[in-house]
């Protein structure tokens, strides 16, 4: 935390809870891909699902967590453009994970 | 259409956003990273619905399940990478000094939740039993 002026709208700490509401979001998903992907008993292609999908919730967890220590300072510099779709595109492999699993 | 092509260029290239206007008062910019954050929250729900409805309604055909399942799970899909890119465009408009981009695109996804519950509501009256 720096010395400087904190804004009264406590708009740091806002965004940074909307990131952990937004993990926790991803969470629960994540949970969800893996009870469907463990359904059909530990096949191989269901652990590979597996896999993807828990490396799709890291880097979403490691994009929020960056995120979440810039929050820390007063004036946090903007998002990243990199982040953004990084966040996206974690989101879209869920997706496409989930309607690999559905065949 | 040149402009949906101009801001996935900026996608992939964000320095161009940094290179115009001027950076806005950092407080716009987090309002601007929440509501990103807020349309990705759509997604995951609209992706965990995908999921929910494959694995809790065991008893409807295969068909209508997977069709359903795929309909929201498309639609999270689209919502996520419409996050990215209204994003990306109310970025480039605030340091531009425009006005914030429009969108239909709220109102296409309710009519498009809306089908989707009328849809669950017709298969859960109606075609329960069949396998």
């Amino acid at each position: 935390m720096t010395a400087e002026e904190r804004d009264p709208g406590l708009q740091p700490e806002r965004t940074r809870l909307a990131w952990r509401r937004t993990t926790l979001s991803c969470t629960v998903v994540a949970v969800l891909a893996v009870k469907q992907a463990l359904h059909g008993g530990a096949t191989s292609a269901a652990v590979i699902a597996l896999s993807l999908s828990a490396l799709a919730w890291l880097g979403f967890l490691l994009v929020a967590h960056r995120r979440v220590q810039r929050m820390g300072s007063a004036r946090p510099r903007p998002l990243e453009a990199a982040g953004a779709i990084t966040a996206a595109a974690c989101t879209v492999a869920l997706a496409v994970f989930a309607a690999a699993m559905l065949f | 259409m040149n402009e949906f092509v101009q801001s996935l260029r900026l996608w992939f290239a964000p320095q161009r956003i940094r290179a115009e206007g001027e950076t806005p008062d950092y407080r716009f910019s987090l309002a601007n990273e929440r509501t990103f954050l807020a349309w990705i929250r759509t997604a995951l729900a609209l992706i965990g619905g995908g999921f929910a409805v494959d694995q809790f309604l065991p008893e409807l055909s295969w068909g209508v399940r997977t069709g359903l399942a795929l309909a929201l799970l498309a639609a999270g899909v689209l919502c996520a990478l419409r996050a990215v890119n209204h994003w990306v465009r109310c970025e480039r408009a605030m340091r531009r000094g425009e006005d914030l981009p429009v969108s239909r695109f709220p109102t296409l996804l309710s009519v498009a939740v809306a089908v989707v519950a009328l849809a669950m509501v017709v298969v859960v009256l109606f075609g329960w039993e069949g396998r």
